[in-house]
């Protein structure tokens, strides 16, 4: 099939990816960038472990046509970290209250909480379970990566 | 997926003339999380998707004397933080927090999901309450369609070939009005309804007698529908504990309900006789 070319920003760098026009964001991440932290597990909008944030939103990759991202930003879990490899609140939160179990669920989870905690600094626990509702742990971990997420916002609002 | 050119046309008079250009292979596509899943499902495999999140002037929610727009692209997630929505027609944030998830809503659109048509729509059902309709556009007309005669049958609209719901026209509600939206689910999060009810009731000055009822039924006819005779009972009548049991008993008499994995039949009635009663109770807390 004939290629298209789509430019975006991808994790703060302005990037055009030539690929066929049925694919998908998901797919062109994990197989023309090769950065495979967003999954596809379920590849029907149901399970988020392809979730990445396109203009400040947490969508899902594996049904999002590519050609859509055409002059946006695109944040995948390969760039929350500061490029001197310092981790996000976030991704140190995870680690630090075992919101990390099998890890197929995470980079989804930690995508949904950043565009929660980037919209909302101070949510409550309901506000942060609506935020991951489309994220499925299938270790069924939901309370540590609750805690995690409550634990990131403190970190952040202590940075400050 | 099966291989297909995708379009993004910036206006709807070019949107419509690729349509027919491409004919038969051509399927428009809004946020596409039905139409990227039926591909990728096997169920549908067009030649060519023609987005529609491009087209000026369709993602507006405007308010205005009263009447409410809402454009076909305007996400579930745009509804959902609209103030206006949520403080003027609570009815539809009722529905809209509750579908999928945040990912989900970010990109999937109320127009999307009326002309899906699946009759478990949740945006639908409240929509028909507020006395919606809908504006299309076509190849040789324009037309304006009351939502209750849009959809014909499961996934079936009266859209023709080629024709583009553009937006929603919500009529001026009269003073002392309130609607209420109950999803009836198993869980809370990430689900089909069991059954949909929404009541919109107007009162006069006296607070307690009806002047106008509209009631939305979902999941328990082949489209979403009204219950029209609970409505009859509702209007001109002091409302009252005795009122809202008859109106409860009518709408369950009058839906259609079938059994499926979700719910049996039987227990639709009964949940669609005592939520049209709980639904016509907020309805009127927050009419003021």
């Amino acid at each position: 099939m004939k290629k298209v070319s789509v430019s975006f920003t991808l994790n703060g760098d302005l990037v055009t990816a030539e690929v066929p026009p049925n694919w998908t964001l998901l797919k062109t991440l994990r197989e023309y960038f090769e950065l495979t932290g967003a999954k596809e597990g379920c590849g029907v909008g149901e399970c988020g472990a392809c979730t990445v944030i396109v203009d400040g939103d947490a969508i899902n990759s594996c049904i999002y046509p590519i050609l859509e991202v055409e002059g946006k930003s695109v944040t995948t879990i390969e760039g929350v970290a500061s490029k001197d490899g310092a981790l996000h609140p976030l991704q140190k939160a995870f680690l630090e209250n075992n919101g990390v179990q099998c890890g197929f669920c995470t980079s989804g989870m930690i995508m949904s909480s950043k565009a929660l905690l980037d919209h909302n600094p101070d949510p409550t626990e309901d506000e942060i379970r609506a935020s991951i509702a489309g994220n499925l742990c299938r270790c069924t971990g939901y309370v540590q990566i609750v805690e995690s997420i409550k634990n990131a916002a403190e970190m952040i609002k202590q940075e400050k | 997926m099966n291989d297909f050119e995708y379009l993004m046309p910036t206006t709807i008079n070019e949107a419509i003339s690729l349509h027919e250009k491409y004919g038969e292979g051509a399927k428009y596509i809004a946020g596409g999380t039905d139409v990227i899943v039926k591909i990728k499902e096997g169920k549908i495999s067009p030649q060519c998707l023609i987005s529609l999140r491009h087209l000026q002037g369709l993602d507006n929610i405007i308010y205005e004397k009263g009447e409410l727009r809402i454009g076909a692209m305007v996400t579930h997630r745009m509804l959902e933080l609209s103030p206006v929505i949520r403080n003027e027609f609570p009815v539809l944030a009722d529905a809209v927090e509750n579908i999928g998830s945040v990912q989900i809503r970010n990109v999937a659109t109320i127009g999307g999901n009326i002309v899906n048509a699946v009759p478990s729509a949740d945006g639908a059902v409240p929509l028909i309450a507020l006395g919606a309709e809908v504006r299309v556009i076509g190849p040789k007309e324009a037309r304006i369609i009351a939502l209750e005669d849009f959809f014909i049958g499961p996934g079936q609209t009266s859209l023709k070939t080629g024709e583009i719901l553009v937006e929603f026209l919500i009529p001026k509600l009269l003073s002392h009005t309130g609607a209420a939206y109950w999803k009836h689910t198993r869980r809370a999060a990430m689900e089909l309804p069991i059954l949909g009810v929404a009541v919109l009731i107007s009162l006069d000055d006296d607070m307690k007698t009806c002047t106008e009822a509209r009631i939305g039924l979902g999941v328990v006819a082949p489209t979403p529908m009204r219950a029209k005779n609970a409505e009859a009972i509702l209007k001109g009548s002091k409302v009252d504990e005795e009122i809202l049991k008859k109106a409860g008993k009518a709408a369950a008499q009058e839906c259609k309900p079938r059994d499926s994995s979700r719910g049996k039949a039987w227990y639709r009635r009964d949940m669609v006789e005592l939520f049209v009663q709980r639904m016509a109770k907020v309805a009127m807390e927050r009419a003021h």
